[in-house]
Order: C-alpha cells, then structure tokens, then sequence
C-alpha cells in the first residue's frame, strides 16, 4: 500500500485549503482538493440595494478586493443594460490592471518562488559571478556586483540573528532544490528589490481608488473619481503624471526581471514542465473593455478544449451568452445540500450540509464549477493561451521572447507546448504580467487623451425597474476568470453567486465525478519525502490559490492558547 | 513621531470585524493629531507593506481567540506580542504576521507593538456585532485613546451631534 500525505492549510496567504495524496511507487495516484471553510457572504447581500453590492463583495476576501468590486458592479451594469463613461472604463482598467501586476509580483516572488529558491544557498553566492550571470540575462540596473555584495551581507546578518522570520517555512536543503548559490542570490536580491516595485503597483491603486485596501470610487454606472484638471482635491495632471511614472518603473522591473527570472529559474528546473499539466480545458474571459458597452476590449479570452489553440471559441462580449449560459456548479461532492444536479448560477443555493471528509463523498466547502459540464483550468495560463491562439501580437511577442531564453540557457529548444505544466503556470503568469504592463500604458494615454477632449463624464445613474432582471458580471482577475451572477426583484437583490477563480481551480469532484483542475494537476507528480512534500506544493502554489473567496471563515483548528492579559 | 491604529478584521463575519467597527468609531469620535493614522485593513496583507512602514508604534485592534470569555478584552505587549502571532490566535494573523516579518527584512518594522484583542461571541455571516460586543465598543475606543495617551498623543473628543 502507499502512502497517505495530509497537508493542511496550504496557502501561504488568504484561506485553508487542504489537498490529500494518495503517493504510491513515489508517485501521487489520487489527490484530493478540499476547502476548508465554509462560504456564505452571497446570504448577507439577499434583500440589498444592488447599488452596495460592490462595496460589501471587495471584504470577501483582503486579497482580491478590487475584483469583486470590478465585478459586482459589472454584474449589476449588465442587470440593468447600462452603459458605464469611456473614463470609467479606462480608470477601472487602469485600477484592475495595477491591481493584477501587484498581485502577480507578489506571488511570484513573494509568495511561491521559495518552493524554487533556497535562502540558504544564497549565502553562499559569489556576488562577483551572481552579478556575471545576472548581465549576461538582463540589462536591469539593479545587477550589480556592489548590490550582490550588499544584499549577500544583509541576508548574513538576518540569518545570523537566529530568527529567520519570514523565511521560516522554507524546505531548505530539499532535494527537489536545484539552483546553483549564484541564481540563488540573484532570486533573493529580485525578491527583496521586489518587495520595494510592486508598492509602486498599489499607489496606482491607492490615488485612483482614493484608499487601498478597500477602493472607494466604484460606483454602478461608472466611478466616483471626479475629473477637473485644474483642482487640488481631484484627479489632477499632477496625480496623472505620478501615475505615468510607477507604471513606467513597473514595465522596467517586469521586463527586466520578472520576465527574465521565470525563465532563468525555469530552465533550471525543465524537469517541470513535463508535470502538473492536469486538466487542459481552458477558460478565460476578455477584459479592459475599450468601449462604453464591453463589446471591445483590448485582451482577449475564451474557452480553449483539450490544450487545442487552433479549437478556440472567443467569448465576444460582456453579454456573449456562450459564457453566461456555459456556467454551472455541482455541490454533489461539497458540503452544501444538493441533489438537484448542477445548478446554474442564477438558480445557485447556498446551504451548508456538513459531513465529515469522505473520500468518495462530500470533501469540501468549494462548490464544483464546470463550462458546458466540464471542469475548466483558469488563470494566467488560460489567459496567456487565449491570448496567443487569438494572434494577439504583444502576448505572442513575451511568450516567444520568453521561450527562446528559456531553450538558451537550457541549452534544448522549449516549445509553447511546455506551457501545459506547473512551471509553465509560472511562466505565463510572468507572460500575462508583462502584458498587462503595456496596457497600463495604453490604459494611462487612452485616459489622458480623452480628458484632453473635453471630455470629463465619469458616471451614468442608474435606474431600477419594477419586476425581475437578472446578469452577470466578469472580470479576467489575476487568478483567473471571476463572475458575479445577480437576480434583482424590484431594485433589491433576489439572489447573488459568485464563481471565483480559486472555485475553478479547487474544485472537488463535480456531478459526474471528473476530478478538478488541481486534483488532476497532482496525478504523477513525484514525491521524494512524504514527510516534506515539496513537490505537491511546487503545483499547488503554480495556481496561486487563494481560498478565502472561494469558501468562508469557518475555523475549528485546535489553537494553543497564549496568556493574555485581561483588562 | 507615527503611530499607527490598525483595525482588522473581516466585517461580514459578525464580531470578526470587531477590529475595522472600532477604528470607525474612533475616526467618528474623536479628533487625532496628526502624527496619528487610522487604517481599516479589513483582512488584508501584502497591500499594507507600505502604509506600515517605518511607525514609530503599532497598534492593532483584532477580533481574538484567547479561550477566555466572549466578550473579554485583551491587551497583549511586549514579549507577547511574537507569541500572539506564532500562536495564530487571530484568523488574520496569516497575512499581518507576513507583513509584520516582511518589515524586519526590509527594516522598516514598527518602533513597537500593541495588539487590542476582543473575544467574539459570534462569526456568523452577517454585518452587524452581535450585541454583547456592541456594547463593548466604547471601552475598546476608550482603551484605543488610552494607548495613543500612554504615547504622548491626545484625542479630542469631538461634540455628539444632536439629532
């Protein structure tokens, strides 16, 4: 008999997410994916003003709050037909997109590239070499022998102090540890330069959405950013041009860095990209909409079946009913009553039905979500995909670019097909990170051309009719595919379901037991140590999971209780 | 001098959001000099790198699982302060022990740090403390304007306004 492998929470971030393997012969046989708390905020919105939506969906989880705010208001847009102002969109987009380069910087350097780099290691870095290979990848000014040397002596001292912090939970010395102490220390000099780039990403935030960590400008119809480019109190050229510089500080880190340590690290571990593919349905949906109506956008997406770029179907616009009715979510094998098949969103329920963790029964709080009954792989990979399969030039131009290094340093070529694997996840993310900072760019100059037209408009009212609509709002958010789904009953919300990206990739088995996304991205992994499961977490972490909007607090972990003192 | 108040806490959770209810009643009450920021962080992370860099104190207001009483006040300091975070008495602690250990990498980490902790009767969903807790929201101000006191800093009261 094999083993059984338990890791519990996983996620270095938001929310408890528990994945069970089944390892026989040093292989994963079986795995299960579970969430591990329960969801509920959809109840909390019943009989609400569709006007408050967003403000309450952007605390479901401190992650991703912009993007339940985007597609709240969104769904209810859709709800209502209205159209939102040329500025809005742009300023939305330019909110959405910092949001995401944030959000993908600190995941990969912050949250995930510890399963690859080994601190400790890095110690032992020659700065003089690390800064040779370093100029032989890169032109980026932060390469330099003197930084090495600086960030080697400061990584000493903090080592030397016993009190790793931050760096606690590494597998240092693993096996499965393959870079050389120079690529090592290059990793760890790009992740504290990092640390410092994307607060860069969240001021962009922070001006346009007047605060972070919770945006305040979103309104149905548009937002509430005020333009008059003569006042203090408002968006000014000023802030515009403070704007221009981050962004211009972000696409240099990402190009020069980001881009180029996916691929460095990449090529180290090519052995990756012959695992953790799983399931090669993909979804994504087109975002940064160019046009009043979300009928044009400047990046593409859709649903790719079977790894087949040539097989895909471009969902077209933010009321294409391809997507809105391909959406539907089983609750045969999470802890919600069911039994009446896949529901589709419009339709969902939402009550809790505990079990204990059964194997072929009920194993989760993330409901199963499928398109056109079948399970679908979302994020940065999706998108990247959709992008390249729609010729979309910028995307096809970093995937490329990317690739060729990558089969430099390898030293063997590495084609588009490597992108199906866990280290591929990473890659794309990177691809889908370089892209975005273009459109930020364009985003910016879109903005600011319009305002030199005069044009000022920022919000449409909306209007609420008597009687029953319904719709759906999507946002391509950093970990993939996000909907809202709203029915609205006299100007108050009758029903609201979000699917969430995290719901996609988690999902346990669904209504005709298909396993999900990271379920079948573990068959096959190899597993060194039970005891130290790096591998397992290497395919995990390459989703980027994020539980806390997928499912809901509901902590019942036994915790060693601290004196307190009482006042 | 900047001391920061930090309320955390996810407030769709009923008394989860103990944290953000009090730093909103304090920005209504009183008046904070302005070496003083008050910042609702909901139940984020990474995001708050920046706006807590370099204070001179933190003070951190949380819903937490101390095994006492629903309804008891905490504060923990000093020594405790490292404990409370290795022990995951907060659901939050996750994300802000992150950012916390992030800000000793960077030196950049607060002067000190101060954790207000309330035990919760209730995380249900809903937006509203239950009412055990809502009463209790004046003596965890009231120890917030102490704290700030206990720094030098004096919060004015501002008039009730009359209805």
């Amino acid at each position: 008999m094999g083993t059984r492998i338990t890791i519990d929470p996983i996620t270095r971030i938001e929310g408890h997410l528990r994945i069970d393997c089944q390892v026989d012969n040093g292989k994963v046989s079986k795995s299960w994916a579970s969430g591990q708390m329960w969801r509920g905020v959809e109840q909390i919105l019943l009989g609400r003003d569709p006007r408050d939506a967003w403000a309450i969906t952007q605390r479901i989880c401190g992650v991703c709050t912009t993007v339940h705010a985007i597609a709240s208001v969104r769904a209810v847009e859709n709800a209502l037909n209205l159209e939102v102002p040329l500025n809005a969109q742009y300023i939305r987009n330019l909110i959405i997109t910092a949001h995401a380069i944030h959000d993908h910087i600190v995941h990969f350097y912050h949250l995930s590239a510890l399963d690859w780099v080994d601190v400790t290691s890095a110690l032992k870095g020659d700065p003089a070499k690390t800064a040779q290979l370093a100029e032989s990848l890169s032109t980026w000014s932060g390469n330099s022998k003197q930084e090495f040397t600086k960030v080697k002596e400061r990584l000493t001292g903090f080592v030397g102090t016993g009190q790793l912090g931050i760096f606690t939970n590494g597998y240092w010395g693993h096996p499965a540890m393959k870079l050389s102490p120079e690529v090592n220390l290059l990793a760890v000099t790009h992740y504290l330069q990092a640390l410092d780039v994307q607060r860069k990403a969240n001021k962009i935030v922070a001006v346009l959405g007047s605060k972070t960590p919770h945006i305040q400008n979103m309104a149905v119809g548009g937002v509430a950013n005020p333009i008059a480019l003569d006042s203090q109190s408002v968006l000014t050229v000023e802030r515009l041009l403070a704007i221009k510089t981050w962004i211009d500080e972000l696409a240099d880190f990402v190009k020069n860095v980001y881009l180029v340590d996916v691929a460095a690290i990449g090529a180290f571990y090519a052995d990756w990209t012959q695992i953790g593919a799983g399931i090669t349905d993909y979804l994504s949906v087109p975002d940064i909409p160019l046009d009043t109506k979300g009928t044009q956008f400047a990046l593409p997406g859709g649903y790719i079946p079977g790894g087949d770029l040539s097989k895909f179907h471009a969902i077209k616009s933010f009321s294409d009913p391809y997507f809105r009715d391909g959406v539907e979510e089983s609750v045969k094998h999470a802890w919600y009553k069911g039994g009446k098949g896949a529901l589709h969103p419009y339709k969902g329920e939402t009550v809790p039905e505990y079990t204990d963790f059964q194997d072929n029964g009920k194993y989760s709080w993330v409901k199963s979500p499928t398109f056109y009954s079948k399970p679908a792989q979302v994020g940065p990979l999706a998108r990247v995909l959709a992008m390249v399969a729609a010729n979309y030039e910028p995307a096809v131009k970093y995937v490329t670019q990317t690739l060729d290094t990558v089969s430099a340093i390898a030293k063997t070529k590495v084609p588009v097909a490597a992108l199906h694997s866990t280290i591929g996840r990473h890659a794309a993310r990177a691809v889908s990170c370089a892209v975005q900072v273009d459109v930020l760019g364009s985003q910016w100059q879109m903005l600011v051309d319009n305002i030199a037209k005069g044009d000022v408009k920022t919000f449409n009212k909306p209007v609420f009719p008597k009687g029953e609509i319904s719709g759906v709002g999507f946002h391509e958010a950093p970990r993939g595919v996000l909907s809202h789904w709203v029915v609205i009953k006299d100007g108050k919300i009758a029903n609201y379901q979000a699917v969430v990206p995290t719901t996609w990739n988690a999902a346990p088995r669904n209504e005709s037991d298909a396993i999900g996304p990271y379920e079948a991205s573990l068959l096959n992994t190899p597993v060194a140590d039970p005891e130290r499961p790096l591998e397992v977490l290497r395919t995990v972490h390459s989703f980027d999971p994020c539980l806390a909007c997928a499912v809901h607090v509901l902590d019942d972990e036994q915790r060693e209780i601290v004196k307190v003192k009482v006042l | 001098m900047r001391i920061i108040i930090l309320g955390v806490g996810n407030i769709l959770l009923s008394d989860e959001g103990i944290g953000v209810r009090a730093v909103e009643s304090l920005k209504r009450e009183y008046r904070l000099p302005p070496e003083v920021e008050v910042i609702d962080g909901g139940t984020s992370a990474m995001e708050m790198l920046d706006d807590l860099a370099c204070a001179d104190h933190l003070i951190i207001v949380d819903a937490v699982r101390s095994g006492k009483h629903p309804g008891t006040m905490v504060r923990i300091a000093g020594d405790a302060v490292p404990v409370f975070f290795k022990t995951k008495l907060s659901p939050h602690q996750i994300g802000l022990s992150d950012v916390l250990a992030t800000l000793v990498l960077t030196g950049e980490q607060p002067g000190g740090v101060t954790v207000i902790g309330v035990e919760p009767c209730s995380l249900a969903t809903g937006m509203a403390l239950t009412p055990q807790i809502e009463v209790l929201l004046p003596k965890v101000v009231a120890q917030l304007v102490e704290e700030l006191r206990q720094h030098g800093m004096a919060a004015e009261r501002l008039e009730e306004e009359v209805a």
